[in-house]
């Protein structure tokens, strides 16, 4: 067997041109077929930016919510009743809403304002840079240092900057997990300092972050909830929810399905189409293999060995040059929003097998097909 | 008396069906012996290649049996006819069908490969055989860098490097120029016929005539009987 793997090897890689062509139609299907479901995918992630740097357990929020950017505010009274669940350890309010800056250069810039709950700073960051205490202090913020931090000027401790005519001062340097889609820096503040210094509406809490006493209780607390009319979602079901909602209300999920279609298609014809020629050329040769005496099997083993290795081959180089470019990217485009998950490469493989199944599947046949007699008669 | 290579009775086959239908070789029986160098003559279309394909396990017959050295090769399974054809026959195509990408000792190794013998071991006996019919010195190089004549030659070469007792060339002449033609089958004659092969050559080049033993001529897909015998009789 090896020996016709070796010959079916040199067939394939001695024919320079065609190889490379092979490789090229794979490369870009698999590059951009993962360019694009990263993109998305580092999208996705972004768009939960604060679930998940909260991290809270439970959130609970008006049903119309669709991403965790757009808040409605809940009445106060929503915080009793929670708290008043049988399975809740504890439930604090969240606030979370926009504010525009003044920075100490006179710029204006617009950013995510975070407030935590004043008694457990329930959901607070990890410092990087000053006291997490600090931010009971007067006019103190928490300045993230996420992609957006160089949009505060790249703040130190102590810095100023003025929010609707309030003084506020840098206290600390934060950094999360994530960070935000919107391309607005984060500060993090008490939830009473926010609404001191953010003009609010009649209802103030953002959202409720509850801690269940046990795993068990979430079923109780989610079904308690919805019986006073808001919803209650686990930290995955709300990161789901929001992806759902760029996926499928936005045109965003659209565009990167058509496109990583629209890649498949145009890995499968270049492919496809030049191993077709690759297998239409070497007919003959194929054929005069079966007249010397090769089986069936062992040509089909020696297409299906050339489809496997060229599409391997260009899979590796198509994930090489993806990671490659978003590396690069990312050295000068902070904010570029990009992330190879393992869904991601297992989806452009499995569209790589497929690639090259169909187009074994075409030579195969015509392979199987040729009747030596044919060659032998010239 | 020299042992019977080859034994065909009553062969017959017809391509097509109704309006188009070809007898294109018709009841054809013949012997070829080990030792002997067989021409098969007659004019383009009279099933000279057809006959030769079944009489080598390529083409199945309608009818009629092929014994090779005693049994018979058309009661064989499709896979046991392929190691047959393997292991039995060398073929020269008459357009050599050389692969242009491989080297040439590579393409003489291929019938080895294909018996599943390790690829070091099939190269080196590749390049016994290319000193054999004398190009030792173009055993790396594409089969596209060769005259015509040197690319008969690596054929032969891989026809004959699994050391198969019957060769089977169909018109070796045919690309070639006249002086070319005859020294490829005055060389067959003296360094490849041997007690233990029988060569059946198709041809109907009359300038090569004197290196057959016996020459049958077919017609319109019969066989017309032993032209010439014993031409070289020893
Ligand atoms: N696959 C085929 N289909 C139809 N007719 C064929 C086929 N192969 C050969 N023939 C016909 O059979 C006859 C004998 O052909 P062939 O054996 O190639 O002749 P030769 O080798 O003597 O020139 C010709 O008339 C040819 O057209
Ligand atoms: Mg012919």
């Amino acid at each position: 067997m090896g020996g016709i793997l070796h010959i079916a090897y040199k067939l394939l890689v001695n024919d320079r041109a065609k190889y490379a062509a092979l490789l090229l139609g794979i490369t870009f299907a698999v590059f951009l077929m993962i360019e694009m479901t990263s993109l998305f995918a580092g999208i996705l992630t972004r768009s939960s930016a604060t679930v998940i740097n909260i991290g809270a357990s439970i959130w609970v929020m008006d049903p119309a919510i669709q991403t965790v950017a757009n808040t409605i505010p809940l009445p106060d009274y929503v915080l009793d009743e929670v708290r008043s669940i049988p399975g809740v350890k504890y439930a604090v309010p969240l606030y979370s809403g926009a504010a525009l800056l003044k920075l100490p250069d006179g710029v204006y810039q617009s950013a995510n304002i975070i407030g935590l709950d004043d008694t457990s700073l329930f959901g607070r960051p990890t410092l990087e840079n000053g006291n997490i205490e600090d931010i009971f202090a007067e006019n103190a913020f928490i300045a993230v240092k996420d992609s957006e931090f160089y949009k505060l000027e790249n703040p130190k401790v102590g810095a100023e900057f003025e929010l609707n005519d309030h003084r506020g001062v840098i206290v600390g340097i934060a950094h999360v997990a994530s960070s935000g889609l919107f391309g607005v820096p984060t500060l993090y503040t008490t939830y009473n300092r926010a609404l001191q210094y953010i003009p609010s509406t009649r209802f103030t809490i953002s959202y409720l972050l509850v801690e269940p006493k046990t795993l068990a209780d979430v079923a109780l607390i989610k079904q308690q909830v919805k019986a006073a009319g808001y919803l209650a979602l686990t930290k995955d079901e709300f990161i789901q929810k929001i992806s759902s909602f760029y996926k499928y209300q936005t045109g965003v999920g659209t565009n990167m399905l058509i496109m990583t279609v629209i890649s498949f298609i145009i890995g499968l014809s270049i492919s496809g189409q030049t191993f077709y020629t690759f297998v239409i050329e070497n007919l003959e040769k194929f054929g005069a293999l079966k007249a010397i005496g090769a089986k069936g099997r062992e040509l089909i083993v020696m297409i299906l060995f050339q489809a496997a290795f060229v599409s391997l081959t260009g899979y590796g180089i198509g994930v090489g040059l993806c990671a490659l470019i978003i590396w690069t990217a990312r050295l000068y485009l902070p904010d570029y929003a990009a992330i190879i998950t393992f869904s991601n490469l297992v989806l452009a493989f499995l569209m790589v097998i497929v690639i090259a199944a169909i187009s074994s599947y075409v030579g195969v046949r015509k392979v199987l097909r040729i009747e030596p007699f044919d060659i032998f008669r010239g | 008396m020299a042992r019977t290579a080859i034994e065909a009775v009553g062969l017959n086959k017809w391509f097509g069906d109704g309006e188009v239908k070809t007898h294109a070789v018709k009841d054809v029986s013949f012997e070829a012996y080990l030792g002997e160098i067989l021409y098969v003559v007659g004019p383009s279309g009279s099933g000279k290649t057809t006959m030769l394909s079944m009489i080598s396990g390529i083409l199945r017959p309608n009818s009629g049996t092929v014994k090779i050295e005693g049994s018979e090769i058309w009661s064989l399974t499709n896979d046991a006819l392929a190691d047959f054809r393997l292991h039995k026959i060398g073929f020269v195509f008459q357009d050599f069908h050389l692969f242009p990408r491989l080297t040439t000792a590579e393409n003489v190794a291929i019938p080895l490969i294909l018996q599943k013998r390790a690829w070091d071991e099939a190269l080196k006996e590749a390049e016994v055989d290319l000193e054999v019919v004398g190009l030792k010195d173009r055993a790396q190089l594409p089969p596209v860098k060769l005259s015509g004549g040197e690319q008969q030659r690596v054929a032969i070469a891989r026809a004959i490097v699994s050391r198969p007792d019957i060769l089977i060339l169909d018109e070796p002449t045919a690309s070639l120029d006249g002086d070319s033609g005859r020294n490829i089958v005055k060389f067959v004659r003296e360094h490849i016929l041997s007690d233990q092969r029988c060569i059946v050559i198709v041809t109907h080049d009359s300038r090569i005539y004197e290196f057959a033993d016996r020459i049958v001529k077919m017609e319109d897909g019969k066989m017309m009987g032993i032209e010439r015998e014993n031409l070289n009789a020893q």
